[in-house]
C-alpha cells in the first residue's frame, strides 16, 4: 500500500469518525439537555443578559473551590 | 483613597473604538478612490503624473485590502473582545495591572505596525501575496502583536469569576488560534540578502525583501488556504463571536439555542479549514484538492445558517424592534448579509457556476456584500451598542442612525447588484466563441460593456462612504452627549433624538 492510498483510507476514516462524533454531540446536547455540572445548555445564555460586574455568575468559579 | 465598587474597565476598549474608526476611514475612502479609477482611468493621474505611482490602482489596492481588514476589522474585533470579554468572564482589566499592561502595549504595538504597513505600502514594499503584503519585520511585529492579543485573552479568561466560557470567548479564541497558525505559515519567507544565487553571489536586495518559503503550486495551495481563511477566522469568526454576545444583549432576549449556538461553532471549526482550494478551481493543483475545496463550501452553509438562524429566531416575539431601534437594524441586517452571503459563497464554489464566476467582478461583488453588509455593520452595531456603556452617555443621535442604515443599506444594494450584472457579463463574454472556436469577444470589450457598472459600484462605495462619515460624527458627538444612569444601560441603548 502505498503513501497515497494510506492517505485515502486515513481521510474516509477521518471523515466517518467525525460523522459519528458529530451526531454523537447532537444527540447528547437535545438529549441530555444538562452538562456534567447539571446546567441546563440555554441557563448559559444568561453569561451575556445578566453581565454586570456584581451579577451572579451561572456558574461560579469560587463554587469549585469551596468544594 | 476611597473604596469604590468594581467596575469594568474599558480604557483599552476605547482606544481600539478610535481606530477602528479612524481606519476605517482611510480604507473605504482609498475603497471608494480605487473604484473610480476603475471606472474612469484617469482618476489614476488625479493628482498629476509626478505623483502616479503613489496614487495608481495598483499602489493603493493593498492599503485598501489591508487597512479594512487588518484597520477596522481587527480593531474592531480587539475593541469587542475587551469589552465582550470582561463582562461575560464576570472579571475587570482593573482587577490586573499586568493585564492592563498587556491591552494598552498592545494597542500602541498595534498602532507601531498599522504605521509600518501604511509607509511601506505606500513606498510599493511588498511581498505581493494578496492580503499577505508586508515585509519580514513587519510580520515578526504582527506576531508580537497577536501573541499580546493572546495574552489578554487566555489571562482574561485566568482570573474570570464565571466557570463557563460564553459562547462568543469560544469563536474569539477560535480567532486567536486561526490566525496565528495561519499567519504563521503563510508568511514563511526568506530574506533575499540570506540568499545565494546560481554562480555563488550572495545578498540580493534590501534588507527587507524576501521571498516565499513555498514554490509555485504549493505557493498557491498555502496562500488560498490562508486567504480564505483569514476570511473565515478574520470576518466569520469573530463576527459571529460579537452578534452572539450584542444582539441578545441588545434586545434583551435569551439566544434562541444555546446548544444550536454550540453546534454550529463545532460545525464551523471542522468544515472551514478545507473550503480554501475552491479559489484555486480550474488551476494547477490537483483535481481532488479542488473537488474537497468545493464540497466542503457547500457543507459549510449548515454551520453558517446555524448561527445566523439562531440570531433571527432570537428576535422571535421581538420583532417590533427592528422597527423602533436603528440599532437592532444593523444587526439583523449584519445577520441576514452573513446567510446571503454564506450561500452565495458556496453557489460561487460550484465548479460549473465557477467556470463562469472565476476572475470575474461577481466575485468581488460577493466580498462586499459579505463585508459592507455583514462585518461592516456588525461592527458598527457592536460599537454603537458599547459607546453608551463606555462613555457613560446616549447615543447622540438616533435619527442620524436610522439615516445612516439607509443610506449604506442603499450602497451596499447598488454594489453587489453591479457586481452581479458586471461579473456574469464578464464571464458569459469572456466565453463566448463563434462556431469554428474562435473568442467572440477581446478583453476590452468586456471593459467598454462594464463601464456603467463600475460607475455605480463606485457610488454605492460613496454611499457606504457617506454613512460611515455620518456613524463618526455620531460616535464623536456621543462622548459629549446627555450622561445616563446604570439603570438605562441594562438592555437597549439609550439614544437621543
Amino acid at each position: 500500500m502505498n503513501i497515497a492510498e494510506l492517505q485515502a483510507y486515513g481521510y474516509v476514516a477521518a471523515m466517518v469518525i467525525l460523522v459519528i462524533l458529530t451526531y454523537w454531540y447532537i444527540y447528547h446536547l437535545y438529549t441530555k439537555k444538562k452538562d456534567a455540572r447539571g446546567i441546563d445548555y440555554e441557563e448559559y445564555s444568561n453569561m451575556a443578559l445578566k453581565d454586570d460586574v456584581t451579577d451572579t455568575p451561572v456558574s461560579a468559579r469560587s463554587d469549585d473551590k469551596e468544594k | 483613597m476611597e473604596n469604590r465598587p468594581l467596575e469594568y474597565d474599558y480604557t483599552v476598549t476605547k482606544m481600539f473604538m478610535f481606530t477602528t474608526i479612524v481606519l476605517g476611514i482611510v480604507g473605504m475612502l482609498i475603497g471608494v478612490i480605487l473604484a473610480f479609477e476603475l471606472a474612469f482611468p484617469e482618476v489614476n493621474t488625479i493628482l498629476g503624473s509626478g505623483v502616479a505611482e503613489y496614487t495608481n490602482f495598483s499602489r493603493l489596492r493593498p492599503l485598501h485590502t489591508d487597512a479594512v481588514i487588518f484597520g477596522f476589522t481587527l480593531s474592531g474585533i480587539f475593541a469587542t473582545w475587551y469589552y465582550v470579554g470582561q463582562r461575560v468572564l464576570k472579571v475587570s482589566m482593573a482587577e490586573s495591572g499586568f493585564l492592563m499592561f498587556i491591552g494598552k502595549l498592545h494597542f500602541w504595538l498595534y498602532l507601531v505596525g498599522v504605521a509600518a504597513v501604511v509607509v511601506s505600502l505606500f513606498m510599493g514594499i511588498t511581498t505581493s501575496k494578496e492580503y499577505a503584503e508586508f515585509e519580514w519585520p513587519i510580520d515578526i511585529a504582527i506576531v508580537v502583536v497577536w501573541v499580546l492579543f493572546g495574552i489578554s485573552i487566555f489571562g482574561l479568561i485566568g482570573i474570570r469569576r464565571e466557570k463557563s466560557l460564553y459562547i462568543s470567548v469560544w469563536y474569539y479564541i477560535a480567532t486567536f488560534l486561526g490566525i496565528a497558525m495561519l499567519y504563521v505559515f503563510n508568511n514563511m519567507e526568506i530574506p533575499t540578502i540570506l540568499g545565494t544565487n546560481g554562480i555563488g553571489e550572495a545578498g540580493f536586495g534590501n534588507w527587507w525583501h524576501s521571498v516565499s518559503m513555498y514554490a509555485g503550486t504549493n505557493d498557491a495551495l498555502v496562500q488560498w488556504w490562508y486567504g480564505h481563511n483569514a476570511v473565515a477566522f478574520g470576518f466569520t469568526v469573530p463576527i459571529v463571536a460579537m452578534i452572539y454576545y450584542f444582539l441578545p444583549k441588545e434586545s434583551g432576549q435569551a439566544i434562541y439555542s444555546y446548544k444550536l449556538s454550540l453546534l454550529s461553532f463545532w460545525g464551523l471549526m471542522f468544515v472551514y479549514l478545507w473550503a480554501g482550494g475552491h479559489h484555486l478551481l480550474y488551476s494547477t493543483v490537483p483535481d481532488w484538492v479542488q473537488t474537497m475545496g468545493s464540497i466542503f463550501s457547500i457543507v459549510l452553509i449548515l454551520p453558517s445558517w446555524g448561527s445566523a438562524i439562531n440570531m433571527l429566531l432570537t428576535m422571535k416575539g421581538e420583532w417590533q424592534q427592528v422597527a423602533s431601534s436603528p440599532l437592532i437594524k444593523f444587526m439583523i441586517l449584519a445577520s441576514t448579509f452573513y446567510m446571503f452571503s454564506t450561500l452565495e459563497g458556496p453557489i460561487q464554489a460550484i465548479k460549473s457556476v465557477n467556470a463562469i464566476a472565476h476572475f470575474t467582478d461577481w466575485i468581488v461583488g460577493h466580498v462586499h456584500d459579505g463585508t459592507l453588509g455583514w462585518v461592516g455593520f456588525m461592527i458598527m452595531g457592536a460599537l454603537f451598542h458599547m459607546a453608551p456603556r463606555v462613555f457613560k452617555r446616549e447615543i447622540y443621535s438616533k435619527s442620524l442612525m436610522a439615516t445612516q442604515f439607509w443610506i449604506q443599506t442603499l450602497g451596499v444594494v447598488f454594489y453587489f447588484t453591479s457586481m452581479w450584472i458586471a461579473g456574469i457579463t464578464q464571464g458569459m463574454m469572456w466565453r463566448a466563441h463563434d462556431e469554428f472556436g474562435n473568442l467572440a469577444y477581446s478583453f476590452i470589450d468586456t471593459v467598454t460593456v462594464l463601464h456603467p457598472y463600475y460607475t455605480l459600484r463606485a457610488i454605492g462605495g460613496t454611499l457606504y462612504l457617506v454613512g460611515f462619515f455620518i456613524f463618526a460624527y455620531n460616535i464623536y458627538r456621543t462622548m459629549s452627549a446627555r450622561p445616563v444612569e446604570e439603570s438605562e444601560l441594562q438592555s437597549a441603548s439609550p439614544m437621543g433624538a
